[in-house]
């Protein structure tokens, strides 16, 4: 159920080795208050996480602001200590190795961060922000270090000619691919992907999706996916976990989640998500939780999610889950949730009855691929797909033509912006945004 | 820029020829011909070539370029773009909140109700927001004085606009909160903003939005701060609450989900224009401008069949410093012919009178259509 159009230089290789095993992990801030910063409470982040991530996969990790889910993503490389339990790394206990050998370690791990503007220093051009991570793990060094440097940003789909240009002059999506091209200099295996497109816009957000996809198929990557979007989690992950209040409450594929979800949590996210059609807007079955998410400080007693269940009221209140906090436990296969009535989640309809999958999406209309088709036919010559079906063989050939399609001259781009670049060839599919207009938002004086 | 429509004149209204002694009967038929009178000039809000531009030391930026559109009584009407496309700065428009200088109003008519919006004294103006317009800003915690208490900050306008007493006020303040959906509403109206979540914060925010009884509510990206839990809350109460009071809603969104299931109307932005404009039925299930199909195809959907690659637009939005006389979209366009690099297009009829689109390509005589 992976790709079927994706034209992928190298098949995917999930093998069921465990990469990063994280075991009963606890992170646990204290509050502190008064002159003598006595502490007054504690906030339990993350209060006792398992799950195991494989080589060559995606896992997803959704839940709502405050649920844990970055605190995880830093805790599994290590920016973050926890307060118990343990995170290995290919076998190894991250918490055993002595600050030089996490030092090492760190080479095979990295993280993408969310804010694209924050997460760069203003103060470093393109290329020394790039290379700082080759030189400190002394990878390469002279012209080796800035062929390195050249060839990391024809990856990540931005012109070697502006490795001396500072974050500002870049758009957000431009500057995440910047990080992502940094991520990418040690050349790791393990990712954090810490919500990498939740500040962009949407049509910037699936250029940086499809670069995150591209990559992992190219170099073998696997990623933690952190994100607030399910759609977004969906489209990416092989394997998705769903927080809540410091725990994980059902983590398995996505077909199986997203179809029948054994957490009334998950029903509810569900059923939360707009869909971009109205038909299917004015048909489905919404729960709308009442109240907000519970305080860390002091979590509901047995199942966290009782107090806003919708599930837990339709049977009446029943004992067991004020009392019992639930394990994960599996429904089938290696679909797993935390509930105590997980088989009557599975049974309802709530939040995903107007979901049939569809292969065509209702963007483009076939009219039109089928323009581009005959363009194409006549300037590219085919594109080697033989016409399987006419619907998955326009699509292909559509994606491949986004893909390549000449970023035309932008004679409306640079209108106006007479020391614009725009139009400059190369990978780099913006137009490069080198003018001081509009003001970049975040630059902080130099 | 024509988007046919009737200019609102009182004139129009037909008279109740009807002798009969029935008072009440009469009173009746009268409303309802002020109903019809009302469906059929539609418009609440008539916004006409308006155009609001900023000066900037690197020019004169375009920011809203010819925009034309209305909001009928009742009715919501989505703007939908992604961010700089001039949707935010449309709404400011509307309540003459523009930052002046830099921005400015060059062009254009504003209609709401029968006033000339852009003919106010700031005395009359600020007699129409607040009360005849409500708003419901992204942010609650800045949209909010964190200094003052929220059954002062609700009561405000009301004092200001309805000339209630203290006590009918205070009265209404927690009636509102009620409705809301805020619990034990008497006991917080002495709590400030802070001592509220997110999500309460925007219920106080559309408290404050409908405490006069407004006619229009312009809910700029009234949910994206929030959770998505959260947001379906919000976005229920909206619409739940403009229904309830007959109250027109001009909903500013990025998200074509939220859009798909608010509004009755959507029009699409881009580059400071109107590019295509439609009923939400014919505009997500026959988009007719290639951003457009753009929009809906690179958002990953919930329903969607997995690992299919997105299709993206690539590139970028253009700066809107001078722009040429072209389609604003061409550059990023991949149906784009020469005639769409030399010439802007209309926004002309697609099938019916409602849906509108600018792009050569659907035209009739176009290369797709």
């Amino acid at each position: 159920m992976t790709t079927t159009v994706e034209t992928t230089p190298t098949p995917r290789v999930t093998d069921q080795k465990v990469l990063v095993q994280v075991d009963d992990l606890k992170i646990h801030f204290p509050i502190r208050s008064g002159i003598f910063k006595t502490v007054k409470g504690t906030v339990k982040a993350v209060d006792g996480v398992s799950f195991d991530v494989r080589r060559g996969e995606t896992l997803g990790l959704v839940g709502e602001s405050g649920c844990g889910k970055s605190t995880i993503g830093r805790a599994m490389i290590r920016l973050r200590e926890p307060t118990a339990g343990t995170v290995a790394f290919d076998g190894v206990d991250l918490g055993s190795l002595s600050s030089d050998a996490l030092r090492k370690m760190r080479r095979r791990m990295q993280i993408i961060f969310q804010d694209p503007y924050g997460s760069l220093d203003p103060r470093m051009t393109v290329g020394s922000t790039v290379s700082e991570p080759i030189e400190t793990h002394g990878l390469a060094a002279g012209q080796a270090k800035r062929d390195r440097v050249a060839e990391l940003l024809t990856l990540v789909g931005l012109d070697p000619a502006y490795v001396n240009r500072y974050p500002h002059e870049f758009s957000g999506g431009q500057r995440q691919r910047i990080g992502v091209a940094r991520a990418l200099a040690v050349e790791p295996e393990f990712i954090v992907c810490d919500e990498p497109i939740s500040a962009l816009d949407v049509s910037i957000q699936a250029q940086v999706l499809n670069l995150l996809t591209d990559l992992r198929s190219r170099l073998g990557l696997t990623y933690l996916f952190v994100a607030h979007d399910l759609s977004v989690v969906k489209h990416i992950s092989d394997r998705v976990a769903v927080m809540y209040l410091g725990k994980v409450v059902e983590i398995g594929p996505p077909d199986q989640l997203y179809a029948a979800p054994g957490h009334p949590y998950t029903r509810a996210l569900l059923s939360a998500v707009p869909v971009p059609d109205p038909t299917a807007e004015r048909k489905r079955k919404r729960v709308i939780l009442q109240g907000d998410v519970p305080s860390p400080v002091n979590p509901p007693p047995g199942c966290r999610f009782h107090t806003r269940c919708w599930l837990y009221e339709r049977l009446g209140q029943p004992e067991e889950c004020r009392t019992v906090d639930p394990p994960l436990v599996a429904i089938s296969g290696e679909h797993q949730a935390a509930c105590h009535f997980a088989e009557e989640s599975v049974k309802s309809d709530v939040g995903v009855a107007h979901m049939e999958e569809r292969s065509i999406r209702h963007g483009t209309p076939t009219k039109a691929l089928e323009s581009l088709a005959g363009d194409a036919a006549r300037g590219n010559g085919n594109q080697g797909d033989p016409l399987q079906t006419p619907g998955g063989a326009m699509e292909a050939l559509a994606a491949s033509l986004g893909a390549h399609l000449p970023s035309p001259g932008a004679p409306v781009a640079d209108l106006g912006a007479p020391g614009s670049s725009a139009g400059v060839p190369g990978p780099d599919p913006e137009a490069p945004n080198v003018d001081p207009q509009p003001p970049a938002p975040g630059t902080r004086p130099s | 820029m024509t988007m046919q429509q009737e200019p609102v004149s009182t004139e129009d209204v037909p008279t109740v020829i009807d002798l009969s002694p029935d008072e009440a009967r009469r009173e009746h038929q009268e409303q309802m011909a002020r109903q019809e009178a009302e469906r059929k000039d539609g418009a609440l809000l008539q916004v006409r070539g308006l155009s609001t531009h900023f000066n900037t030391p690197d020019g004169v930026v375009q920011a809203v370029d010819d925009v034309s559109f209305e909001v009928g009584f009742g009715e919501t009407l989505g703007l939908v773009g992604e961010s700089g496309c001039g949707k935010s700065v449309t709404a400011l428009s509307i309540a003459r909140l523009v930052p002046d200088p830099p921005g400015r109003i060059v062009a254009g008519e504003i209609m709401f109700d029968g006033i000339d919006v852009l003919k106010l004294d700031s005395d009359e103006m600020r007699k129409l927001r607040g009360k005849e317009i409500g708003f419901i800003f992204q942010d609650p915690l800045t949209s909010l004085n964190p200094t003052l208490t929220i059954g002062y900050q609700i009561a405000e306008s009301i004092r200001e606009h309805m000339g209630l007493s203290q006590k009918a006020a205070s009265d209404r303040v927690v009636d509102l909160l009620g409705k809301v959906g805020i619990p034990r509403a008497r006991d917080r109206l002495d709590d400030y903003p802070f001592q509220f979540s997110g999500g309460m914060r925007q219920r106080v925010m559309i408290a404050i939005a409908l405490s006069c009884d407004p006619k229009l509510i312009l809910a700029d990206e009234p949910t994206t701060a929030l959770d998505v839990t959260i947001q379906a809350q919000i976005l229920e109460l909206i619409q739940t609450l403009s229904e309830e009071f007959h109250t027109a809603v001009l909903l500013i969104t990025h998200d074509l989900g939220i859009a798909a299931g608010m509004c009755d109307r959507v029009n699409v932005m881009y580059a400071g224009e109107i590019v295509e404009t439609g009923t939400v039925d014919e505009l997500f299930a026959n988009p007719q401008m290639p951003y457009a199909w753009g929009l809906l195809d690179s958002l990953p959907r919930i329903d969607d069949v997995r690992g299919e690659r997105l299709r993206t637009i690539e590139g970028l939005p253009p700066l809107l410093i001078n722009p040429a006389d072209a389609c604003r979209f061409s550059p990023r366009c991949a149906y784009a012919r020469d005639i769409c690099r030399e010439q802007g297009a209309q926004l002309t009829s697609r099938g019916s009178e409602a849906h509108l689109a600018r792009c050569w390509a659907t035209e009739p005589e176009g290369w797709i259509s």
